[in-house]
């Protein structure tokens, strides 16, 4: 029933997208199909953002237009296809579930060029492009560790796809350059988007001794439940420092903008080509929020490694790394390809949970 | 506090929507009416209250413009269907994608805005008690309006007389036409209810539960409560422990989780929603004991005189 009605209410944002776009000739149509809505606070405002900043930058050179709360399955891939036939010259699509039907689309539509987020998948006519979250993660790591008192954070994960568990992964590794004997507890909400089931897993994971929570959800109501109980907490995607002025120690921020205007100002130069990229901190796809609510030292130690990222000295998986039952995986000294990293399905030494399959 | 007392208010928190929606729409459905559009008007109330206590500082003018953003779209609902005699079903899910739209487009101003929190009202002394007290006495308000609207309306239901003419209305409205009393009256003040309970439990989601405004922000809770009523086979008492128990299972394997148990967590948060499923296989076993609360013209128009 819930499904039927999300398909509906997608059709019909759909076509409220559509209703405005006129058709001009020497406009490029740039589209974006989102998971969440486009004010979530988080994750799809982030990608909203990037596409408002890339407008700015063309004015009338393009036509935008965008799809949010899409759910990804078999939907998606209708919806993909509408925005084709409406003669997007390139279509964004912000989800790692929307990775197949992306492809099957694109298939069918040679001339349309695709770009899907966070996923591992290309074709002739689809880049794949991605962030590099877990430089972040490891740096919220190291901070939690030495902000810790209890030695325990909590960790509110999405779903079991490689880039989530790259980022608990990155977490931990770095919460272990501080304490090698701090401890991880992840609570797996099966959802990018329901505050009130984070706010529920934020209360058990603060009920079970953590007192610091980072999530990989998009709303800010774990911040505002750390606020509430006076611990502390990270924020995602965004900076959300207003939801928790005294509770948020920092924040990954995405900056789509940039890559955006790049892609798009390919198109019209005629020099797209499908490529798979995976830019980082240096790139400033990344960015931190400003290190607030801890210790001077702690911020000099977080400001350090991400220098020491930026400049490429640093790859949070140097090994020795050992996976999560002990076997060796990286040898001492050796960085992990990024093969292997994108598509990353077990934990390393040190995480206290059973990785859903 | 322990961590049991911990537990169970985190239950309590979760249920309290739940229970709220489900027993509106239980009222609503015993007067013979089928409104699917909880969540829209859950969603409605949601933004209304977090928009009014945004805009006022005051919570409480919050928790009010929920509960007459509910009712006000249950008056949209109640036109079209009992005035109107439009199909229920379909106006009734027409109403939930309206609410998820409209609430969106209202909300636009206020997402990412910091709430006020509705205080907890903690009771002198009782609070104390160990165990049960914070969980009785030292609760947000919405929590003891929940409670009380399930002895509210277990008592109007089936110690009143007006709780007996609606139930009368919903088992047989043709003859309680013909015994001269007025079906849509209170089919109209039926759905109003309903949707001023919808309403108050989207307040509690934007004012209590988590105090910010996020769109879609009901998750489908409000087909949970359409979905208890059935499970409580239409007895408030019923409804209580069902949204309890929901509120228990989904709560408590997010804890499983937290502990490290090695269950699948896809099954987990699956697990909720089996646990109703097989609820409601149990209920109907029993068919004649069903049979006699279920509402016999549930989702069938009235047109007087015809």
């Amino acid at each position: 029933m819930k499904k039927l009605v999300m398909g509906l209410a997608g059709a019909a944002t759909l076509a409220l997208a559509m209703a405005g776009s006129a058709q001009a000739a020497d406009k490029t149509k740039v589209c974006f199909m989102h998971v969440g809505p486009i004010t979530d606070g988080g994750w799809t405002q982030a990608h909203h953002q990037g596409m408002e900043e890339m407008a700015a930058h063309f004015g009338d050179k393009v036509e935008t237009a965008y799809v949010e709360n899409v759910p990804e399955g078999p939907q998606a891939t209708a919806v993909i296809e509408r925005l084709a036939r409406q003669k997007c010259a390139l279509i964004f699509t912000t989800s790692f579930g929307f990775m197949d039907p992306t492809l099957e689309v694109a298939a069918k539509f040679p001339d349309v060029k695709f770009e899907h987020a966070t996923g591992y998948k290309t074709a002739a006519n689809v880049t794949s492009y991605n962030s590099r979250f877990y430089e972040g993660r490891y740096i919220l790591g190291q901070i939690a560790a030495k902000v810790s008192k209890t030695g325990v954070a909590g960790y509110i994960a999405s779903f079991p796809i490689p880039e989530v568990v790259q980022g608990i992964n990155s977490f931990v590794l770095g919460a272990q350059t501080v304490n090698p004997d701090f401890k991880l507890k992840v609570v797996w909400v099966n959802t990018w988007h329901d505050a009130g089931k984070e706010a529920d897993a934020a209360k058990v994971l603060i009920d079970q001794g953590v007192d610091i929570l980072t999530q990989h959800t998009d709303s800010t109501a774990p911040i505002q439940v750390a606020s509430e109980r006076g611990v502390y907490a990270f924020g995602q995607a965004l900076d959300m420092i207003e939801a928790g002025p005294e509770t948020q120690l920092t924040a990954i921020i995405d900056s789509w903008g940039a890559y955006y205007t790049k892609r798009v100002q390919a198109v019209m130069d005629g020099t797209w080509e499908s490529q798979s990229t995976w830019d980082g901190l240096v790139d400033g796809i990344l960015t931190m929020a400003p290190y607030t609510n801890m210790p001077d030292d702690v911020k000099a130690m977080a400001e350090a490694t991400e220098a020491a990222i930026i400049a490429g000295e640093l790859h949070p998986f140097t090994g020795p790394i050992n996976k999560q039952d002990g076997t060796p995986w990286l040898a001492d000294g050796e960085v992990a390809e990024d093969g292997p990293l994108l598509g990353m399905n077990f934990y390393v030494e040190g995480v206290d949970d059973q990785l859903p399959q | 506090m322990g961590i049991t007392e911990a537990i169970l208010l985190t239950i309590a928190t979760a249920a309290t929507p739940l229970l709220i929606a489900a027993i509106g729409e239980l009222v609503v459905e015993r007067s013979g009416v089928l409104n699917l559009g909880v969540e829209g008007m859950m969603v409605l109330g949601a933004v209304g209250g977090f928009a009014a206590m945004s805009l006022t500082g005051n919570p409480w003018i919050g928790v009010v413009a929920a509960i007459a953003m509910g009712a006000l779209a249950a008056l949209a609902f109640g036109f079209l269907t009992l005035s109107l005699a439009a199909n229920q079903v379909a106006t009734g899910l027409s109403l939930t994608i309206l609410g998820l739209g409209l609430s969106g487009l209202l909300g636009v101003e206020f997402v990412g805005k910091a709430g006020t929190k509705l205080e907890n009202i903690s009771i002198p002394v009782l609070s104390d008690i160990p165990l049960v007290g914070p969980l009785l006495f030292g609760q947000d308000p919405i929590f003891y309006m929940s409670i009380a609207l399930v002895i509210g309306v277990s008592w109007f239901l089936f110690r009143t007389r007006p709780g007996l003419t609606l139930r009368s209305i919903g088992d047989n409205h043709v003859s309680a036409h013909a015994l001269g009393i007025p079906v849509l009256r209170y089919r109209y003040l039926a759905v109003m209810f309903g949707g001023a309970c919808a309403g108050l439990a989207g307040g509690h989601l934007s004012l209590v539960y988590t105090p910010v405004w996020i769109e879609n922000m009901s998750a489908g809770r409000g087909w949970i409560a359409l979905a208890l009523v059935v499970f409580a086979s239409w007895r408030p008492a019923r409804v209580l422990a069902g949204a309890y128990l929901f509120g228990a299972v989904s709560i408590g394997q997010l804890h499983a989780q937290a502990l490290g148990i090695a269950i699948p967590s896809q099954f987990l948060t699956a697990l909720p929603y089996v646990a109703t499923i097989v609820v409601l296989v149990l209920i109907s076993q029993n068919v004649r004991a069903t049979l006699i609360n279920t509402p016999a013209m549930l989702g069938r128009a009235f047109v007087p005189d015809r």
